[in-house]
């Protein structure tokens, strides 16, 4: 059963009219937006637009249904941007927030968690409440914001999300390096982030390839290009304007993920990538490491159980998050939170009217 | 409750050294830097090993009896003021970092680790860990997590929180959670998010896991002069309009640029200063300096003084840094308020304060994160007239009150503790604070974990 609501009374409605439910913006991660059983669909991709944005003020407010591709309209013509690069144009940014999707950028400034300031959200009860608010700032009460980042639909339901944002920058740059092997271009990335160059995205291929990206004033770029080639090796390579748009389109919108595979997050370190890599070989998956290697993106080959891919998380002691596929809570590997999440959760939803995490 | 069980069982876990019940002993715990309010525990355990905080914390839920735990005592909201019937955890004592890896840029430390110590053990490595609230040389890193501390940088780099990967915590029922991890990413609801900045209403932290940067290439400081707080209030907005985003924006008004003079050198005579920071690879700052200089020029600035000699830096940042406590000098009692305003609306928000000020005929000296709106008006008085500490609350209630209804917070980054609880409740919608408590009881139905700071007390029969 689907319920589409574009007002808050509407979803408040809605979310008292079924036992249980599951939000869904824009339906780019189906695994976690996809109900099974007898969960009502809500969704909340009508409840969309701005509803606050002072570019003086560094921060804008818009309901969770508000696309992202709208929203890098609306900021790149006051010359602002949401820096960590939010994954699929065609997401919601409440499905962003829900999801806890950041993409290459988020490895300079932080990721979707460091730019959040304030949620409003329908509690299990139907209650609107919140948290933070507009200021970029602020300690009074519980970080609730935070909290919803990740909450994958089952702590509340969206609806409205205010972000802080950066100014813009007038140019970016990408540079390609290609190293011979997966360990000698985990070395560069430790030794790149730990260096003085300010690198916008720090990506990895599992074949040594990496993929560099600088952004600043214009004049600035040709000289820090040169620097940052000779400081990464791997007969570093400046990419054209075209060529380098293509490649990061292609990682916002995971293009290079084969048609049927499962895509899955994991969070990682550069230590524990080479004992991952192999295992995820073996599998034979597709996969990109992403943010310095704090984040691996998995393309998990559809005639394998994802439950194969949970197994090899729990083994390394990692966490996971599987995107699209078979409908679940999406969560894999390790577990993390305990007794608190357990807590947390049933103070939120005492009677599981979303369903579990 | 029962205290005397609980004391009995504490003798047993502890040392007579570390179980403190005298009361020339426990004096010295009976208030923070919240110095206008005191309250005398019942006892103060110095806790050495996260094992026995685990038992304390056991002892006094099976008992019933409120706990406290205190960092260095720093909070300027009474975070960790004791109360009478309950007992104080001093965390202080574990104070070890447990693990440095520059390859995996993260520090692994005890919760009782002075954030300075943090600081200065990464720039070994050439890492640094970014938060670095005024008090970084005495306050401690589980304290930070508990109020999600600010600082001076937090305009670029963001808070405590932001830093913040993992951390082990001990529930107020004695459980032992581990949340987050030591990956940047994270899977599923930030539980640690919620956690940090909860002012130790869901327990207390026994371990940390801290992100570290990388230390900027170079560190470009501007200390300019105006005549008037409103021209550099003014500044602010141009720079920020200009696309910079420098790490550090702080003004200070003439009341404390007096107070910082008695106790730095050098500090100009004016009735307004700026202090911007910009930070990162040297090409940038190079490129940003100029465009800097350009919109200080512009804005009016009376003098202005670059420099990126780090003793000279240290310089401008000791004067910045001593405001609060050379303010202590200007009169015998102060309260700090920690509100926050749209950055829009600054010039306002000053102007409006110091109406107020007069109205009242108190002084209110102006230190603040002009990059991020964060007020930090400190109004003066003498608590040994009578009804002065009530009326510089009622001031204070005033200043409040201006930052909410222009879109702000009560808060920035001290947090609500007990000295701005009334106006939490007052200024918070109802269901918003019905739901943190909901929250609070979730975890800790009998409100033993820091009771009376942050949220109102409303379960008290349960805890008796």
């Amino acid at each position: 059963m689907i319920s589409a609501a574009s007002s808050i009374d509407a979803l408040q409605e809605a979310l008292r009219a079924h036992p249980q439910v599951l939000p869904r913006g824009a339906g780019t991660k189906p695994a976690l937006s996809t109900p099974s059983g007898l969960t009502a669909s809500l969704d909340v991709s009508g409840l969309s637009g701005f509803v606050d944005y002072d570019p003086a003020e560094l921060t804008f407010t818009a309901r969770a249904g508000t696309r992202v591709r709208d929203v890098d309209v609306v900021l790149s013509a006051e010359r602002q941007y949401l820096p960590f690069d939010p994954p699929w144009p065609a997401a919601t940014m409440g499905g962003i927030v829900a999801a806890g999707t950041s993409g290459p950028g988020s490895y300079r400034y932080g990721g979707v968690r460091d730019f959040i300031i304030g949620i409003r959200f329908l509690d299990a009860g139907g209650r609107l409440v919140g948290g933070g608010g507009r200021v970029v700032k602020n300690a009074a009460g519980f970080d609730l914001p935070k909290l919803m980042v990740g909450s994958l639909g089952r702590l509340g339901v969206l609806v409205e999300l205010t972000f802080k944002v950066f100014p813009r920058p007038e140019a970016w740059a990408t540079l390609r390096a290609e190293h011979p092997d997966l360990p000698t271009a985990l070395e560069q990335v430790r030794r790149l982030a730990r260096g003085p160059i300010e690198l916008d995205a720090l990506e990895l291929h599992p074949s040594g390839t990496l993929w560099l990206r600088l952004s600043g004033p214009a004049r600035t770029l040709p000289a820090r290009c040169e620097r940052l080639a000779r400081a990464v090796g791997g007969n570093a390579e400046l990419l054209d304007e075209e060529a380098a748009d293509r490649g990061w389109q292609e990682r916002r919108e995971f293009a290079w993920v084969p048609a049927g595979a499962d895509l899955v997050k994991a969070a990682v370190t550069p230590s524990r990538v080479p004992a991952l890599d192999a295992e995820l070989a073996r599998a034979g998956a597709a996969r990109r490491y992403s943010r310095a290697a704090t984040l691996a993106w998995i393309a998990w080959p559809e005639p394998r159980p994802v439950t194969g891919l949970d197994l090899v998380l729990r083994r390394l002691g990692l966490t996971g998050l599987a995107l699209t596929g078979r409908p679940s809570s999406g969560l894999l590997g390790a577990r993390t939170g305990g007794a608190f999440a357990q807590r947390v959760r049933r103070g939120l939803d005492p009677h599981n009217r979303f369903p579990g995490v | 409750m029962s205290l005397q069980l609980l004391l009995r069982g504490l003798a047993s876990l502890y040392p007579a050294a570390r179980l403190l019940t005298g009361s020339a002993e426990l004096a010295a715990y009976e208030s923070d830097a919240l110095t206008s309010f005191r309250a005398r525990p019942a006892a103060v355990v110095l806790a050495e090993t996260r094992e026995e905080v685990i038992e304390t914390v056991r002892l006094c839920h099976v008992h019933g009896v409120p706990f406290v735990p205190r960092g260095s005592g720093t909070s300027l909201s009474g975070g960790s003021l004791p109360l009478q019937d309950g007992i104080v955890i001093a965390m202080n004592r574990l104070d070890r970092i447990l693990r440095l890896d520059p390859d995996e840029r993260i520090a692994v430390v005890e919760p009782g680790v002075i954030n300075r110590r943090i600081t200065a053990a990464a720039a070994e490595h050439a890492l640094l860990y970014a938060p670095d609230p005024s008090s970084q040389t005495v306050c401690s890193i589980g304290g930070n997590l508990a109020f999600n501390s600010g600082g001076a940088h937090c305009l670029r780099h963001g808070m405590t929180s932001n830093h913040v990967l993992g951390l082990e915590a001990v529930l107020p029922d004695g459980e032992v959670v581990r949340l987050g991890g030591d990956s940047l990413e994270a899977v599923g609801p930030d539980w640690l998010g919620l956690f940090v900045g909860s002012e130790g209403l869901f327990g207390i932290v026994l371990e940390v896991t801290l992100r570290l940067v990388a230390a900027p290439e170079a560190i470009h400081t501007v200390l300019a002069t105006y005549p008037s707080l409103e021209a550099a209030g003014n500044a602010v907005a141009r720079i920020l309009a200009d696309g910079l985003l420098p790490v550090a924006m702080e003004i200070m008004d003439e009341l404390a640029i007096q107070a910082a003079a008695s106790v730095v050198n050098g500090m100009p005579t004016v009735p307004a200063l700026l202090i911007v920071e910009l930070e990162g690879e040297r090409a940038l700052v190079d490129g940003d300096a100029e465009r800097l200089d350009t919109a200080i020029t512009a804005s009016g600035a009376l003098t202005t003084r670059a420099t990126e000699n780090p003793a000279e830096r240290a310089e401008i940042w000791k004067g910045r840094k001593s405001a609060f406590s050379a303010v202590g000098r200007l009169a015998p009692d102060y309260l700090v308020q920690d509100g926050v305003v749209p950055r829009t609306h600054l010039a306002e928000a000053l102007a409006a304060i110091g109406r107020l000020s007069s109205e009242r005929g108190l002084r209110v000296a102006n230190v603040f994160h002009a990059g991020d709106g964060n007020l930090h008006p400190l109004i003066l008085f003498d608590s040994t007239e009578s009804g002065a500490l009530e009326q510089a609350e009622d001031l204070a209630g005033d200043i409040l009150r201006l930052c909410v209804r222009l879109g702000g917070s009560i808060t920035g980054e001290h947090g609500v503790g007990v000295e701005k609880l009334p106006h939490l409740i007052e200024l918070t919608p109802a269901e918003d604070v019905e739901l943190m408590c909901r929250l609070r009881h979730a975890v800790d139905p009998a409100e033993l974990a820091n009771r009376g700071k942050a949220l109102p007390v409303v379960r008290t029969a349960a805890a008796a």
